[in-house]
């Protein structure tokens, strides 16, 4: 069989396991595994050009995932009112302190002569540096924290409207996207200028270290992303459900269809959110298909099975890595601000590496790293069995325990513990692909 | 009297915690920097390793204590500890057969290995949710002072107490008879000077006749009671819960990598480092400074210089600053590509 005749028809029967999800599990969830299972799809395209194409071994992904969510609070919330006044200058003054001294402490890195001064004078531009940010930083979010804590406690977002009306400019979330991916790629010029020069083990610890450092930014810093206390009810660039269910014309239409008007709005708004989704990841897709298949993505290549040769060619191994590592982190910020756009809330606490980092790479190596089309397959795939091993390890302990007694403990357990099958199963997945079929699905051509 | 008031709070607070703390990331990275060394690649699947290990101690500790069985003030998990040890081995030799040494007579490239373990990672991890569930598991018994607070105070007269609890003085105890043993195995043994020779240089100890297989082998099993160790005396001194052992890889990861991964000695200094800068930058220092300070000059804030939250963020900016300025890590450790 040809390549594309095997790819269609795993494609068609990846489409057939979400469809039958919808026969026999309903729609709603059908459509919702296809919703998350396209913004899968976006963040494994995003690690695949990072791995696949240039083999950098990033292991934040969490972390880019979440800034993009931070990027959908930012923009899609209104402001909190008095919030700024209260304190958004200073905190805004101390930040651009912050900066300003890791600046100078950089220059001075390179201005001064290596030795003992050298440490001392860096040293103390940091301490001094720290309690002045410190200083300056504290109070003001302490004013802007006590603003309404219960409700807001944070600066809130840039969405014109107010409390009541923020709702109607749910077009705004569409401009998050796009900003959760430059929200990544900053995070990610800065990781990739400290750490893309070291081995590939040390990137990987490195990019950990990182991801887990902007999740307790998140879960801390309330002014920013009110923390653990959550942003819930962001606004949404489809329509809402109750908003459909009153509309005269959309439940004469849903009754046309032969649908009951609250289940035609849910499924409606789902599929709304699917064709923009999709139109992402096509975009996403179609560039870098551009990208593999260009004089770049040929270089990068190059760069990735040889970086000496490459290098001795004359190739800038050290600024291609970081343009990949930086267009890939944004990818995976887009996708994320799209997550917490489906979501319409903000968890900090929900971020976990074995759900966003670990399963995003279980995706690509699946799919098949280095081949886009496999990275889109794989990031479905995945999905789709990460929501239903649950359902399927049930099922199969209450074969296993038909036999027992009612009241056996092992039951209890057995069935109690099908849950946790998930992690196993990605697990057992990602090493038998490793080990059998280590190019994937849709192998690298 | 104030000075010994500040020393004593200093002790209770920061050193005591930072001396046990440290010991168990100490133990956990020798594990880490023993794979880099002899097999080569960061070891993902270490944290959930620890807990594999714990777990087995766990239900172990569990019957004994069901059958009456105990160790008077000791934890009852100490006596568990050897079957635990076991049980880990078993489980680390048998994803060795299985998983890793396919890779390693292909001589796959260490980044596929890293892939790989995190694979092995996501399956201990099931395993261990899946045998004891996700939730905080209680197993500690036994005395749970060696000094109380009270007892230090009525002893001392000092308006500041010291409370010593029995994990913390265990920890440090069974660290150093740990580290002993393993750097006697390490330098006096035959076993121990072909894993240094085979670490240190592959190709020339395949030439002196050291069979890799059992290099290989005798590591895991070390490893293996490394991070049983590691793992039950986090448990007794915290709690043990499988999401916790996983979030330890991160320290873990710092403390090998600070030290200078695939350095024994590194190792151990990375987790008191780790473990020390942790607890410095979290610690509310105003009781300290209120006890030095002249009258009137003690400091109204807590002076914290991090909210506690940040714990996990401590030990990575460490680490990446070490990574910038050297990259080898304190000691040297391996710099292989």
């Amino acid at each position: 069989m040809t390549d594309t005749g095997k790819n269609t028809l795993l494609f068609v029967g990846l489409f057939a396991l979400i469809i039958g999800s919808g026969f026999l599990q309903g729609w709603n969830n059908a459509l919702f595994i296809l919703n998350m299972g396209l913004i899968s799809a976006i963040m494994s395209l995003g690690v695949n050009l990072q791995w696949g194409f240039a083999g950098l071994f990033n292991v934040g992904v969490m972390g880019f995932v979440a800034l993009g969510g931070l990027a959908a609070v930012l923009v899609g919330m209104p402001a909190t009112p008095g919030a700024f006044s209260q304190g958004g200058p200073g905190v805004l003054m101390s930040l651009a302190l912050g900066a300003a001294t890791i600046a100078a402490a950089v220059w001075t890195y390179g201005r001064m002569a290596p030795g003992r001064m050298r440490t001392i004078v860096i040293a103390a531009i940091l301490i001094v540096g720290f309690f002045v940010f410190r200083g300056l930083l504290d109070p003001n979010v302490a004013r802007i924290e006590g603003v309404n804590p219960a409700l807001t406690g944070y600066l809130g977002g840039l969405n014109p409207g107010t409390d009541a009306t923020y709702r109607d400019n749910g077009w705004i979330m569409l401009f998050a996207w796009p900003v959760g991916g430059l929200f990544a790629a900053g995070a990610a010029w800065l990781i990739g200028k400290a750490a893309l020069g070291l081995r590939s083990d040390y990137l990987a610890i490195a990019t950990l270290g990182i991801a887990e450092i902007i999740i307790s930014v998140l879960k801390n810093e309330d002014w920013l992303s009110r923390g653990v206390k959550n942003v819930i009810g962001l606004p949404r660039p489809v329509p809402y459900e109750t908003d459909l269910q009153d509309s005269p014309a959309f439940v004469e239409r849903a009754a046309s269809l032969g649908l009951d008007s609250v289940e035609a709005s849910t499924l409606w708004v789902k599929i709304l959110y699917a064709l923009l989704f999709a139109s992402v990841l096509l975009i996403i897709f179609w560039m870098s298909q551009r990208a593999l298949n260009s004089p770049w993505g040929r270089m990068l290549r190059a760069i990735r099975d040889n970086e000496v040769a490459a290098e001795a060619m004359g190739k800038d191994v050290t600024k291609r890595h970081l343009q990949v590592f930086i267009i890939g982190s944004a990818i995976c910020g887009i996708a994320g601000a799209m997550m917490t756009t489906l979501d319409s809330q903000l968890t900090p606490g929900t971020y976990q590496p074995l759900r966003f980092t670990f399963l995003i790479w279980v995706m690509v190596i699946v799919g098949g790293s280095g081949n886009n089309l496999g990275a889109i397959l794989g990031g479905f795939l995945i999905w789709f069995l990460w929501v239903q091993v649950e359902p399927m390890g049930l099922f199969l302990m209450d074969i296993i325990t038909a036999g027992m007694a009612e009241d056996s403990a092992l039951k209890a357990h057995l069935i109690e513990s099908a849950a946790q099958m998930r992690l196993m199963t990605m697990g057992l997945i990602m090493i038998l692909v490793l080990r059998f079929s280590p190019r994937g699905l849709i192998p690298e051509k | 009297m104030d000075f010994l008031n500040a020393i004593v709070a200093l002790a209770n607070y920061v050193l005591i915690p930072g001396i046990a703390y440290g010991s168990q990331l100490a133990i956990g990275a020798l594990g880490v920097t023993l794979v880099y060394g002899i097999l080569r690649f960061s070891n993902f699947a270490h944290g959930d390793t620890m807990a594999f290990g714990t777990m087995v101690v766990i239900l172990i500790t569990w019957s004994m204590q069901s059958m009456g069985l105990n160790l008077g003030p000791l934890p009852t998990a100490l006596l568990a500890l050897p079957f635990g040890i076991l049980g880990c081995i078993l489980l680390v030799l048998l994803t060795d057969r299985m998983v890793y040494k396919f890779y390693r007579e292909q001589k796959a490239k260490p980044v596929i290995l890293v892939i790989v373990s995190m694979g092995v990672m996501f399956v201990m991890n099931g395993v261990v949710r899946f045998i004891i569930g996700p939730d905080d598991q209680a197993f500690r018994d036994g005395e749970r002072f060696l000094i109380s607070a009270r007892d230090f105070k009525a002893m001392t007269g000092l308006a500041e107490g010291l409370g010593i609890r029995t994990t913390q003085a265990l920890t440090v105890v069974t660290a150093v008879i740990v580290v002993a043993l393993l750097f006697w195995f390490l330098n006096k043994t035959r076993a121990g000077k072909s894993m240094r020779a085979y670490s240190d240089n592959e190709d020339l100890a395949l030439l002196s006749g050291i069979d890799p297989e059992r290099v290989v082998m005798i590591t895991w099993i070390i490893v293996a009671a490394l991070a049983t160790i590691a793992g039950i005396l986090y448990g007794l001194d915290k709690s043990f819960k499988p999401f916790t052992y996983f979030q330890l890889l991160l320290p873990i990861f710092a403390s090998a990598v600070v030290g200078g991964i695939g350095n024994p000695l590194g190792a151990i200094a990375g987790g008191f480092v780790i473990a020390f800068s942790e607890v410095i930058i979290t610690y509310a220092w105003k009781k300290v400074l209120g006890y030095l300070m002249p009258e009137g000059l003690e400091p109204s804030g807590l002076v914290q210089l991090m909210s506690t939250d940040y714990k996990f963020a401590v030990s990575f900016v460490i680490l990446l600053i070490v990574l910038l300025f050297k990259p080898t890590g304190l000691f040297k450790g391996q710099s292989t590509t």
